[in-house]
């Protein structure tokens, strides 16, 4: 019997260095697959812009020059652009949190009135939508059409993020606290503001970055919505230098128009450079709050 | 304290209903709002947006079946005839079975390619041992998620483009005329799909490795006693611990296979590769806001909408006959 369970132990072992050589290794592939085209991005942008269309570019920079950058800083509207993405970004994180937070945890009250009914208020508007029409003519009726607001305002509401906070909600604040409370004369406005948010740090720091992530990233609604460029977010901005004027300079031919293709394209690399090195260098210190969210999310979403 | 509290209000519900009388109902309704009135004060802004933005425009669906015009508004404008017109426009437009054509390849690509990844990746992510490596490879791989949509068409562009970039280099480097790949029709829903799995990979894995992180240990140790190898334990202990959750995101996928989301697919279009890249929804866009025939593509996406919505039910049915999983 111990000879048995011996000899299952050493042959388990066995096939576990072959698991582990395996996965190791498709680990390691794994990362050279997600990282090289990032680290050539990197190295491209402090490149002689022919050196790369050449294809000399492999694994470290070739004539370096930080033409890329000087190009960069002379584009106005890119630096209106990051300073309007940096404002819709903290204000509409902030009205983000106002919103959902509150309702998410209205929601999670086991005995609210009508709960059942407001709850499918906001699930169906999940899975069913006016569509963008009606979306656009209503926003154009609330005058928010090519305004501030129409990037922070309307669309703050987010059923998914409520769905997750009311879960974190049900599942970490103990009932009890409601009881001592009410004991004590608490009401339940008093009860949210000076007990449970200040217990729900981590569902507000999750959902703000999720929120503020979302707000950096998307483009739609200002492609949508917004008309004036003093208006335009840093990805319209961009949109421009990286994807519209591609499409463009690839007509030319002849030497000059190969000459100003290569300047359009280190352009792009340092556009792409700076826009996204911050989140970047933020992310990983913020790492563990994604998580977070999306486990309380897989709770039961 | 509070169970016995309620046990006397539901009690009291209880009596009240026996008696028949509905004012009674009522009553104890109105005493219930009443003594909660602040978590309907928390819940009015977000129900007031949801009512402005999302309700609102529910009822501007309304002008699929009129023919609108901004002058007259939603209930100005009059009927179109037959109330039809407009869907029978779109099945009739010779762009109709193209758009649901893309949308659908592309969809189901993505379905396939995209979905077993995050749950294979999550299996070895919970199978390492070195701590700091996996940590390390945890957060790379989340990385991508965290690149906008713009800056990675912006990086699909530059690498793919036969002039510059990785694949134009790599031609030549073996002496060959790269390809224009995004200027083929045939390679875009691939490009879409693969770049998608390279982006998202990573960061969809979350939740399963989350699942997994609640098998009991003793389980594990369990069966290394019985002789289990990783292998096995990856096959019958993990897998069938990510089945409930790996359902229900497939319920929401396939719900969803016909809302192709818009803003890549937009980015990616250019004149040569139209023929695949014209999905229902940057076709949408097109026909609404750029040409303002607002009634025509209302009444496309209330007709796609009402499709995902059938598919959404139906698959939600079919998997709570088959497996005890469902949305609702």
């Amino acid at each position: 019997m111990a000879e048995q369970v011996f000899k299952n132990r050493k042959n388990s072992s066995g096939s576990d260095t072959v698991f582990n050589f395996i996965m190791y290794g498709l680990a390691v592939l794994c990362l050279i697959i997600i990282l090289y085209p990032l680290y050539f991005i990197v190295i491209a942008s402090f490149s002689d812009p022919s050196a790369v269309a050449n294809g000399y570019v492999w694994f470290y920079p070739k004539g370096f020059t930080l033409e890329g950058y000087q190009e960069l800083m002379k584009q106005d509207n890119l630096w209106v652009g990051y300073r309007n993405t940096i404002l819709y970004t903290a204000v509409g994180t902030l009205i983000g949190l106002a919103v959902n937070i509150p309702a998410a945890y209205a929601l999670s009250w086991k005995d609210l009135f009508g709960k059942k009914l407001l709850t499918f208020l906001f699930l169906f508007t999940m899975f069913f939508s006016g569509g963008l029409v009606p979306t656009y003519l209503t926003v154009q009726q609330f005058h928010l059409y090519n305004t501030f607001w129409v990037m922070v305002l309307p669309f703050s509401v987010s059923v998914y993020n409520i769905i997750v906070a009311r879960t974190f909600f049900q599942s970490s604040i103990p009932a009890d606290l409601w009881d001592a409370a009410q004991i004590d004369g608490c009401g339940t406005l008093r009860y949210f503001f000076q007990i449970v948010l200040p217990l729900s740090k981590a569902i507000l720091a999750v959902l703000g970055l999720w929120i503020a992530v979302w707000i950096w990233n998307s483009y739609f609604n200002a492609l949508i919505y917004l008309k004036d460029q003093a208006l335009y977010p840093l990805q319209l901005i961009l949109r421009n230098i990286l994807v519209t004027n591609q499409m463009q300079s690839a007509m030319g031919t002849g030497e000059a128009a190969q000459i100003a293709l290569r300047r359009a394209n280190l352009l792009r690399y340092s556009a792409i450079i700076v826009s996204t090195v911050p989140i970047m260098c933020i992310y990983p210190f913020v790492q563990k709050y994604f998580n977070q969210g999306v486990m309380i999310g897989a709770v039961k979403g | 304290m509070k169970s016995s509290n309620t046990q006397i209000m539901t009690e009291k519900a209880g009596s009240a209903r026996s008696v028949g009388t509905v004012s009674g109902a009522l009553h104890s309704a109105a005493k219930r709002m009443r003594k909660s009135w602040g978590l309907y004060v928390l819940l009015l802004p977000a129900l007031i947006l949801l009512v402005c933005f999302a309700y609102i425009p529910m009822y501007g669906v309304l002008i699929a079946f009129k023919n609108y015009r901004n002058t007259l508004g939603i209930l100005g404008s009059a009927w179109a005839n037959p109330w039809y017109k407009y869907f029978l426009m779109f099945f009739k437009s010779y762009q109709f079975w193209p758009a649901i054509q893309n949308t659908l390849i592309i969809s189901l690509y993505g379905l396939v390619a995209s979905f077993p990844l995050p749950i294979l990746m999550a299996l070895f992510i919970n199978q390492m041992r070195a701590k700091r490596f996996k940590r390390m490879f945890q957060t790379v791989s989340y990385l991508p998620h965290f690149i906008s949509t713009v800056v990675m068409v912006g990086l699909i562009l530059i690498l793919l483009s036969p002039s510059s970039g990785l694949v134009g280099g790599f031609y030549k480097l073996i002496g060959q005329e790269p390809p224009n790949l995004m200027g083929s029709a045939n390679a875009f829903s691939s490009i879409y799909v693969w770049t998608d799995v390279w982006q998202h990979t990573g960061w969809d894995s979350i939740i399963y490795v989350a699942a997994l992180s609640a098998v009991d240990p003793t389980l594990y140790e369990a069966a290394t006693v019985d002789g289990a190898n990783r292998w096995q334990k990856m096959r019958y202990m993990d897998l069938p611990m990510l089945m409930p959750t790996a359902v229900i995101l497939l319920i929401m996928r396939v719900g969803n296979i016909m809302g192709l989301g818009f803003e890549k697919i937009y980015l990616m279009q250019n004149d040569l590769n139209i023929a695949a890249s014209e999905i229902i929804s940057t076709y949408v866009y097109k026909i609404g806001i750029i040409s303002s025939q607002y009634s025509y593509s209302a009444a496309i996406s209330l007709f796609n909408t009402i499709i995902n919505l059938i598919l959404l039910v139906t698959v939600n049915q079919i998997s709570k006959r088959l497996s005890d999983n469902s949305l609702w």
